[in-house]
């Protein structure tokens, strides 16, 4: 299994990462290695198995709908890179 | 030498008004600026409020002394340990090892932390990690390497290696690690100490910044079995907060050990742990499983006779030893590092430079995910992105992340027979002793085989833990890896400590302590 630098580029898209060249074929090289190893993988049948996403015996767990604290505005925009008037401000995603 | 105190002792001294918090707490921060700046194992120290947090501890202590309740006190109370840096400490810096989080403070308690803080521990500082736990050696941290104590050439593992490192050489008491393919137990191993793994759902991950969310499990690291008993009880059971942590009693781990009693007896196991297939009324000594497929070519030679030796050591003190077989354990590797990168390209998607963390602006918000994102994470952080998007992506969704998943399941299953003719599982932590600095950093599919004995315990969601075994030519430390049923913990510390009261190589201690200049 080898990516072409297309598929790394689209994988890097995918992720949002913007990559250097060096990246990409460095990237390039060590996934298709990696790759190539989960390949093993193929040679077992699983037709009749069905996946595991999680270990546990749990399903759709509910809490009762009560009103709590949640953490105060202040604390929330602490973190945040740009905020004003108690918001997040990001760039413009719409023309004005 | 008060820092070189386990837990249980330092509790007793305590209690005994032998000694105070501060006192010990003084002696363990005076211990961190004699050899932290060779180890390297903390990111953030907290001297000052951890002196604070032992005064406090220390009036607690006073008064219950002059009300004559000494008995219900904690024991944890006034005792200093270390946190892992993707566990969140209110008010402290949370960087996950990672530049994207260098200035993040958590603005909430992680609920192990809560739960240690309300016995009266006292917190020293914030511990080095592989970015976001992904590593076997510490390397991938964005901010240095941590040092293994019993020789600084070479790496205390990882991702937990600065948790590890500090209690090996003595830089806290005991300390809390995070394990979603064996980074507690692999650390514990390569520095001598102590590593339990809990099963999947004992401990609430509320808090703790996730890597691989169906695998992830808060674990920790101690300078011997009781007081992996002790740290367990303290901070295990159900959080309303994490729909994950399961709706199960706590038990008291430690009577657990008490019962072992040394001895490997019909009594070892306390009943509760396996009333599923035994009753109290035909008591018989624990069976100890040896997976054959976990002595393969390739291990460090050393290693293997350790176990072996430690195997026999077992059977001496009257379990009954069955070889058996983990038939898929060669799969767990590729399903592991299809597993954990798709969960992680999902987790580690909301560092989007917005809410919190590193923001490099760009012309649109597009351009602003991808700078921040391609500056913000490291190449190891990256390359487990990139293969879990590629995995969870249209077209290979079901060639690589489904198939990881039903492979899974025969992973589990695997277990789950061999558990039905055995107690315990008993076999290598890590294939090698501890590696030199750069030595595979290099070369990710030879970092990811560091791991090898320890992915499917994750795949399954069971509970393990490392002891140490020995010492490899070189005076480096060997870990026995002893894994146990889901909730099963009682068992495996029981197997554990009554190993641990036969030998003496949890006492040994990394020359370094010898030849510190302080002492």
């Amino acid at each position: 299994m080898s990516l072409t630098l297309a598929q790394v580029e689209h994988i890097a898209e995918l992720a949002r990462l913007a990559l250097t060249d060096a990246e990409k074929a460095l990237y390039r090289e060590q996934l298709s290695a990696i790759l190539e190893y989960a390949a093993i993988l193929q040679r077992v049948d699983t037709s009749m198995i069905p996946p595991t996403a999680t270990v546990l015996p749990l399903r759709n767990i509910m809490r009762e709908d009560i009103v709590q604290p949640s953490l105060p505005i202040e604390d929330v925009l602490a973190n945040a890179p740009d905020a004003a008037d108690g918001c997040f401000r990001v760039t413009a995603i719409l023309e004005g | 030498m008060l820092h070189e105190l386990s837990v249980h002792a330092a509790a007793e001294m305590l209690r005994a008004g032998e000694i105070s918090s501060v006192e010990l707490t003084e002696a363990v921060l005076d211990r961190i600026c004699a050899v932290d700046n060779e180890i390297k194992a903390y990111l953030t120290l907290l001297p000052e409020e951890a002196l604070a947090q032992a005064a406090a501890a220390d009036r607690h202590l006073a008064a219950a002394r002059a009300a004559g309740n000494m008995a219900e006190l904690s024991p944890l109370l006034g005792i200093p340990l270390a946190i892992k840096d993707v566990i969140s400490v209110e008010g402290v810096r949370t960087t996950c090892g990672s530049q994207i989080l260098e200035n993040y403070i958590a603005p909430f308690h992680a609920t192990a932390v809560e739960k240690l803080l309300a016995a009266g521990a006292v917190i020293l500082g914030k511990t080095n990690t592989d970015e976001f736990a992904m590593g076997s050696s510490t390397e991938n941290s964005a901010y240095f390497t941590t040092h293994n104590p019993w020789d600084l050439e070479r790496v205390p593992g990882g991702s937990s290696g600065g948790s590890a490192a500090a209690v090996a050489a003595d830089e806290c008491l005991a300390a809390l690690g995070t394990d979603t393919g064996g980074s507690v137990r692999q650390p514990a191993s390569l520095c001598g100490i102590v590593g339990l793994k809990p099963t999947y759902g004992r401990v609430s991950r509320y808090g703790l910044i996730a890597y691989g969310s169906s695998l992830d499990q808060i674990g920790v690291l101690t300078k011997d079995v009781t007081d992996a008993a002790l740290l367990l009880g303290t901070i295990a059971g159900h959080d309303p907060r994490d729909s994950t942590s399961m709706d199960l009693p706590v038990p008291d781990y430690t009577a657990a050990l008490r019962t072992s009693n040394a001895r490997l007896t019909s009594d070892a196991i306390p009943c509760t742990a396996h009333a599923s297939h035994r009753t109290p009324s035909h008591p018989r000594p624990p069976r100890i499983g040896v997976p054959r497929e976990y002595f393969i070519a390739g291990i460090q030679p050393e290693v293997e006779t350790a176990v072996r030796a430690a195997i026999q050591v077992l059977a001496d003190l009257g379990a009954e030893v069955h070889e058996i077989s983990l038939p898929h354990t060669d799969l767990a590797l590729p399903v592991y590092y299809l597993i954990a990168p798709a969960e992680a390209s999902a987790n580690l998607a909301r560092y989007d430079g917005i809410r919190y963390g590193l923001s490099v602006p760009g012309d649109t918000l597009w351009e602003g995910y991808r700078r921040t994102r391609g500056q913000g994470f490291g190449p190891e952080v990256k390359r487990r992105i990139m293969l879990g998007a590629y995995a969870l992506s249209a077209g290979y969704y079901d060639a690589y992340y489904l198939k990881a998943q039903q492979v899974r399941t025969l992973i589990r299953q695997d277990f789950e027979v061999a558990l039905r003719q055995v107690d315990v599982i008993a076999c290598p932590t890590s294939p090698t002793t501890a590696f030199r600095i750069g030595e595979k950093a290099a070369d990710p599919l030879s970092m990811y085989l560091a791991d090898i004995f320890t992915l499917s315990l994750n795949l399954a969601g069971l509970c393990g833990i490392s002891v140490p075994c020995g010492f490899d030519a070189a005076g480096l430390p060997i870990g026995l890896q002893l894994m146990g049923g889901a909730f099963q913990e009682e068992t495996l510390l029981a197997v554990a400590f009554a190993y641990e009261q036969a030998t003496a190589w949890h006492r040994q201690k990394p020359a370094l302590v010898a030849s510190s200049p302080t002492e």
